[in-house]
């Protein structure tokens, strides 16, 4: 038997990697799919390839299915997420300028401690702090509007949230254009790396489960190929559970720094497989547990929880009515068919397909089909609870 | 609404920009603004308060038009991707041209739907121009590969340059390959012997 063509979108990012994985180690292949994968120029034009056929399935920013469903942005669509392909994985970097006046303010850029960070940032600050994220439906934006927010600032209001498309971050850094961004790896590191600041928290600092990526799929498409969706999710899951294993770090490295993929050093691209970061210009390093997960923890289940959490919040900043996003989110992401997908494998899946967001503080035993499943910290920094079933 | 609708083309390549604004232009376009650079970009387009704002799909700053679709967006007029949401055909049309256009909600769509249609018109011109210079690298690239191949053979068999052709095509008809291909696999391999 030949095996079925399905044309995945990606963008050149270290979190691209359980579809490169999937590819390139032969997962695709053992469920009878040959991936054709292709780069795109910038998450609007992977989301129209998305939502006009040009592909069948997209790495894409967790909150855009969930913004299609609100009726926002530039293309009329329905997306829907069928797993989670990463949690966790962005940085907050600051220019050099705004490094030097936290310095002066005494901060030690500890890499980890979010309150203390953001009330540095906040004095060290004039004016209204202008913060670079990748997309304007992304959890970049979410997180900063949720860490500035939770330490008294008024959002949006209060800040400066600017589109700037990530190779440009660097740049928009140095040429004073932004004083901070929150990007995705490897542009962070690059940024510390030419010089041009410091990198001031990881994203999961601010909330320890956050969903970063997804894999996406046009709701039509899902609905006239049940079987190639589930075939795809767990071609993905394979390669989350390959990914999870320190031993294969390296190669997966290797295999993001060809051409096809970031063309760029694998040095640079194992920092953020490893959670091993260089923060400052000067080279002092900071490690992060749980700095980007692809499969500890259920991190590939699609939690309608988290769903809600992004409508939630997207409705709060755009006015939007809070429950019926939140029943509009809720069908977006697929616990069903990850469920369905997942059932003939040994993977052991969450009893539950919401839990209370931000409620687990530590590895914790959870009740699943098997019994063996743990998930990991998913805390948000202040000890906030989001709870998904919303009351008004 | 009865003024001719004004636009910005977002575009670095100086020598494009022009082809592009003069179709525009000719298709009855007023204001018609470049922006070259790309930094601050939403600023530098609301400076312009335009109806129509054009970019290349591949440009990676089209993300930063994004934002101009939201209620906070830096301009007073809040803006959609193309004329009406539900022209499915003009939108596709338009992103397998390479093009993407933000126009501003209310515009009547026959007013519109000129501009579009220059603009799908002049970026297929620009995707074949590419799509042209490309096959011709490829097949300059080939084409030495091919010498090569043909220069290995008659070295290693003593045989003349037509021969030598002669034996690709063979190789290759018989693998089911192109001659290009052969010729490729031989050159890099034929490292391994010397």
């Amino acid at each position: 038997m030949s095996a079925v063509e399905i044309r995945a979108g990606f963008i050149p990012l270290v979190d691209c990697a359980p579809l490169a994985i999937a590819h390139e180690i032969g997962f695709a292949e053992e469920e009878g799919l040959s991936l054709v994968l292709s780069s795109a120029p910038s998450w609007s034009a992977l989301r129209d390839e998305l939502a006009l056929g040009q592909i069948e399935a997209a790495h894409m920013l967790a909150p855009v299915p969930v913004a299609m469903a609100l009726g926002l942005g530039g293309m009329p669509a329905q997306v829907d997420a069928l797993a989670v392909l990463s949690v966790n994985g962005n940085v907050v970097g600051v220019s050099k300028d705004l490094a030097g006046k936290l310095s002066a303010l005494g901060h030690g850029f500890d890499f980890a401690d979010a309150s203390r960070a953001g009330l540095a940032l906040m004095r060290a600050t004039e004016g209204r702090l202008r913060i670079g994220v990748p997309f304007p439906f992304s959890m970049h934006a979410e997180l900063v509007y949720y860490w500035l927010a939770a330490l008294g600032m008024t959002v949006p209001q209060g800040l400066d949230v600017r589109t700037v498309p990530p190779p440009r971050m660097a740049d928009a850094l140095a040429d004073g254009e932004i004083d901070a961004f929150c990007v995705g790896e490897p542009w962070g590191s690059i940024a510390v790396e030419g010089g041009h600041g410091a990198l001031l928290l990881p994203g999961a600092s601010i909330w320890a489960g956050a969903p970063e990526k997804v894999l996406a799929a046009r709701r039509d498409w899902i609905a006239a190929h049940p079987g190639l969706s589930e075939q795809l999710i767990r071609a993905v899951w394979r390669a989350q559970r390959w990914l999870a294993r320190p031993e294969n770090l390296s190669t997966a490295s290797d295999v993001l720094a060809r051409p096809a993929y970031l063309n760029m050093s694998a040095e640079i691209i194992e920092r953020a497989l490893t959670g091993h970061l260089v923060v400052t210009a000067d080279g002092q390093q900071r490690r992060v547990a749980g700095f980007l997960r692809f499969f500890d923890g259920a991190a590939g289940f699609p939690w309608r929880s988290q769903a809600v959490w992004m409508a939630d919040r997207l409705a709060a900043r755009t006015g939007l009515d809070r429950l019926e996003a939140a029943l509009a989110a809720r069908s977006v992401y697929r616990a069903d068919l990850y469920r369905s997908a997942l059932a003939p494998t040994m993977a052991d899946l969450p009893g539950a397909s919401e839990k209370l967001e931000g409620a687990i503080l530590e590895v914790t035993p959870v009740a699943s089909q098997r019994g063996t499943l743990m998930l990991t910290r998913d805390a948000f920094f202040d000890g906030a609870v989001f709870d998904p079933d919303l009351r008004d | 609404m009865s003024s001719p609708p004004s636009i910005v083309v977002v575009e670095p390549d100086a020598d494009r920009a022009r082809l592009i604004a003069e179709a525009l232009e000719v298709a009855g376009a007023a204001a018609i603004h470049i922006i070259g650079s790309e930094s601050s970009l939403a600023r530098a387009i609301a400076t312009h308060d335009p109806d129509v704002v054009l970019i290349d799909i591949t440009n990676p700053s089209r993300d930063v038009l994004e934002e101009l679709t939201l209620a906070s967006s830096p301009l007073e007029r809040p803006v959609a991707m193309f004329v009406d949401r539900s022209d499915d055909a003009l939108t596709r049309a338009a992103i397998e041209a390479g093009v993407s256009a933000y126009v501003v909600d209310g515009l009547r769509p026959d007013r519109i739907r000129p501009i579009i249609d220059a603009a799908i018109t002049r970026f297929q011109m620009f995707q074949q121009m590419r799509t042209e210079l490309e096959a011709t690298k490829r097949a300059l690239e080939e084409r030495k590969i091919i010498d090569r191949a043909k220069g290995l053979i008659m070295k290693a068999r003593g045989v003349e340059e037509e021969e030598a052709y002669a034996l690709l095509r063979r190789a290759a008809m018989d693998q089911g390959k192109r001659v290009a291909e052969v010729a490729e696999a031989l050159v890099s391999t034929a490292g391994l012997l010397s």
